[in-house]
């Protein structure tokens, strides 16, 4: 009979306080199989990992129990530390007695403790029927996909191509650039948009390494990590049918950026209905060169050179009653550009910014929101605006100066919405094909809002840029640039090491039937090509058993979890204490 | 078709035409507005603070009546639209308020009852297109001003049947009838209302802003569904055309008078003798009276 250690952990009193420890390591020491049952105060910690280790040379154990906390928490912990003593780590399991005794049953010690032998006495069965497994490797496509042909996404495959690896740049309009191609100048230095974006356009022309799909759509994404398989759509010639391409890849980036709450939401602002109220990026399209007015600003009604222009901040921000909750990041910023900008062009014009506060964190960024007050004269009235109106070809402004509590109306020629920053059309359409998360507005969602700000929850998938959520240029950069780093520490793994406490098919009982291959959620069951059994793509099997109960000749069974295992744990567990 | 009617105290006192003029169009239609058997005030003000259960009584006992009679209840006066339709939302949504008024009034009544304001029923049931078939006269050379008020569109979560930003019913109702709609920007602002009691001159200036808007738009005459409204847009006229020189007074109507006079009914039981600003001049100009 295999020889087993049981190590019993207190987690100080986590357990120890409702367990009675002692107890059950005496009620286990005679255990059939139980060569050793000890406890100690954190068995995590690095003298409880030596004990068990020693335990192991010491008393030749084959195997290994440990009662403790959640198999989340520590099963990888506990398995390397058997695996450094020379035990198969799939000789390991953990009885969790934390989580599911002693922090459910505090007010019963007796029942608590009784609960925590017969548990163990489970778990000592099933390592008796555990095989020594060794992990899969799994095959590593060196290859990545970006999603999205903003600043963001030719960052990312910049970086990734000059370290060495191909890269496809898919864009699903006509053009590369994104938001940031419509600029006219970008805070704190007034800077040219369009140099920024061409230094790199430039770097991804002349990158062999990058291949760009433009008016090209990810129709679908199947696989995993290091497999991705991707079908792209790319739009037809003249309106013709689109055409389709298949291709594999180890990583994907997403960054498919933001849109702009459409002005039409602004039923107060009368947007969508007065031709003078505008929205920053129309505004920012007339200050660029390359503009509809040739840089030159023009009101839309009659073309004149508006000489009172009213700002409004967060448009449809910070309002969870009408629009949407959130600051939108960007907007105080840009706001004081385009207003020291209006003033440059139009000297003797005056320029009104209503804001509720100013948001200017970044070197630089608070003396330039100031700049723009003092050398630039922009007049910043702290209160929202309540209404726009046009009459007699003016934009009325209603607002309040809550400095003064007073109420203020300007009778101004243009008035710009700061409009808020939402995720892009069809952002929770692509989470979907990805199989990635959003947040509640659409934004993916980051797997960890603080330690792991650029993956997504789905291996082999990052983000970056505004898709995740507003930022600015520098920031955007930034995270593009990290996301293209997690790729490359996963491209510089020779290949990728997965489970093996997975599904498999005895091919003695298997009668071809193919009921298991609806019941897997993650596509992994099919059918041999010629064989008729059914087989497991190890790959994406996640072991979770669905397809074990669903075939009627116990054919298919979990690795460590057959029903020899469970028929034994199961005695165990009814047999009388 | 029969739907009960809720007219409210203002339609049976001070705003008879307004009264009269929507029994007598809707019947035209092949509507009966058919007057609750028993009703009172509906307690003119929606009760805000979360203890205040005994303002609910009133416009309660009015939604039993209703429901004794019809899982409809057609109202014409903006404010007592707004009270009714909100106390109604909150016997339908909020299970300790319903419990505690129906045990007070002996009922039980769980919010069934559909409250409708007129224009909702013209546009869900009659419908815009089989309401321009029914128009007699040709109003075509007159321009309406809409004036929505307050109470008809908030708060707009639990008013809720037009865009309380940009609303559109009333212009669509002007339309359907023949007319001009005169574009101005202040369609739903407030009047002033109950600060007339406190201070009438912030008041006056208030419905100020929206007359003249309304005129420098063109507008022959201004439409309103609110009785209040209708009063503070009316009342101060020859004060404020003192006050603001080159300001033409402008006669305010209610909804349902325009409605009538279109359906090509005798006006003479719609009071409009009784209006501040007589609508009789520029009605009989464009040959509509």
């Amino acid at each position: 009979m295999k020889r087993i250690g049981v190590f019993i952990c207190h987690c100080g009193i986590n357990i120890a306080g409702t367990v009675d420890v002692k107890r059950v390591a005496e009620a286990l020491k005679d255990y059939p199989g139980v060569v050793l049952a000890t406890d100690y105060m954190y068995m995590c910690s690095d003298p409880g990992q030596s004990l068990i280790r020693q335990s192991i040379k010491e008393q030749n154990l084959e195997g290994v129990v440990v009662a403790a906390c959640s198999p989340a928490m520590h099963e990888v912990t506990f398995r390397k530390a058997s695996a450094q003593a020379g035990l198969n780590p799939y000789q390991t399991e953990i009885a969790n007695i934390r989580e599911q005794v002693s922090w459910v049953h505090q007010d019963d010690k007796e029942a608590a403790t009784r609960k925590a032998i017969e548990h163990i006495k489970t778990i000592v069965e099933k390592v008796k029927y555990n095989e020594s497994l060794i992990p899969l490797s799994l095959s590593l496509v060196k290859k990545a996909l970006v999603i999205g042909g903003g600043i963001a996404g030719l960052q990312a495959a910049i970086d990734i191509a000059t370290a060495g690896y191909p890269v496809v740049l898919v864009e699903r309009s006509d053009r590369l650039g994104g938001h940031v191609g419509k600029l006219s100048g970008v805070y704190v230095n007034f800077n040219a948009a369009r140099d920024l974006l061409e230094s790199k356009l430039q770097a991804v022309q002349e990158n062999p390494r990058i291949k760009v799909f433009l008016e090209t759509e990810v129709e679908e994404l199947g696989g995993y990590v290091g497999n991705f398989t991707a079908k792209l759509k790319h739009r037809g010639d003249n309106g013709g049918e689109p055409t389709f391409s298949e291709h594999t890849f180890g990583a994907v980036i997403v960054a498919t950026g933001h849109s702009l709450r459409p002005l039409s939401k602004f039923g107060e602002y009368g947007g969508g209905r007065y031709p003078n109220v505008i929205d920053a990026l129309t505004f920012e399209r007339m200050l660029a060169p390359d503009g509809p007015t040739g840089g030159e600003i023009r009101r839309p009604s009659d073309g004149q050179v508006p000489r009172q222009v009213v700002f409004v901040q967060c448009a449809g921000s910070r309002d969870p009653e009408h629009h949407m909750p959130y600051c939108s990041k960007i907007c105080c910023m840009y706001t004081a550009k385009q207003a020291a900008l209006y003033r440059q062009r139009v000297p003797d014009g005056q320029a009104y910014v209503f804001y509720i506060d100013i948001r200017s964190q970044g070197r630089d960024y608070e003396e330039f929101v100031q700049s723009a007050m003092t050398e630039h004269d922009v007049l910043y009235v702290r209160g929202k605006v309540a209404r726009l109106y046009e009459e007699d070809g003016k934009v009325i402004a209603w607002g309040a100066d809550t400095l003064t509590g007073k109420p203020v109306e300007v009778q101004a020629d243009l008035a710009v919405l700061a409009t808020a920053v939402m995720p892009a059309e069809g952002a929770v359409e692509l989470a979907q094909r990805l199989r990635i998360a959003t947040d509640e507005h659409g934004f993916f969602s980051e797997a960890h809002p603080k330690l792991r700000p650029v993956e997504s929850l789905t291996a082999g998938i990052f983000l970056a840029g505004t898709a995740q959520a507003p930022k600015d240029i520098p920031e955007t950069v930034a995270q593009a640039s990290a996301a293209a780093a997690k790729v490359l520490s996963l491209f510089s793994q020779r290949e990728l090491v997965a489970e093996p406490t997975i599904a498999y098919v005895d091919e003695e009982l298997c009668s071809g039937c193919g009921l298991c291959i609806p019941a897997c959620p993650y596509q992994a069951r099919a059918m041999h090509p010629w064989k008729h059994k059914a087989i497991v793509n190890e790959a994406l099997c996640q072991g979770c058993g669905a397809c074990v109960v669903a075939c009627p000749n116990k054919a298919c069974k979990l690795r460590n979890l057959t029903p020899s295992h469970v028929l034994a744990m199961m005695d165990a567990y009814l047999a009388e204490v | 078709m029969r739907i009960p009617y809720y007219p409210g105290c203002t339609l049976s006192t001070k705003a008879k035409g307004f009264d009269q003029a929507a029994r007598q169009s809707f019947a035209a239609l092949g509507i009966e507005l058919a007057e609750l058997k028993t009703w009172n005030c509906c307690g003119a003000t929606f009760p805000l603070s979360r203890d205040n259960l005994l303002d609910l009584v009133g416009p309660v006992r009015n939604l039993v009546s209703a429901a004794a009679e019809g899982d409809k209840l057609a109202v014409a006066c903006s404010t007592c639209f707004n009270v009714l339709k909100r106390s109604n939302l909150v016997m339908r949504n909020e299970e300790d308020k319903r419990e505690k008024v129906n045990f007070f009034i002996e009922a039980d009544y769980a919010g069934s009852v559909q409250v409708l304001h007129l224009l909702e029923i013209l546009r869900d049931e009659v419908g815009w297109d089989n309401l321009a078939k029914a128009v007699k006269k040709n109003l075509a050379d007159l321009s309406v001003a809409p004036y929505y008020g307050c109470m008809f569109l908030r708060p707009p979560k639990e008013m809720g049947f037009d865009d309380h930003e940009n609303p559109q019913i009333l212009e669509n109702f002007i339309r359907a009838l023949g007319a001009q709609v005169a574009d101005y920007p202040h369609r739903a602002e407030c009047c002033g209302n109950y600060i007339a009691a406190f201070d009438l001159e912030t008041t006056k200036e208030m419905s100020y802003l929206i007359l003249a808007s309304a005129r420098k738009a063109g507008a022959d005459l201004i439409v309103t569904g609110c009785p209040l409204c209708q009063f503070n847009l009316d009342r101060w006229q020859q004060d404020l055309a003192m006050k603001h020189g080159g300001f033409r007074p402008i006669p305010v109507l209610y909804d349902t008078q325009l409605l009538g006079i279109a359906l090509g009914l005798d006006a003479t039981t719609f009071d409009l003798d009784k209006h501040y600003v007589d609508p009789r001049p520029i009605l009989a100009e464009k040959g509509l009276i």
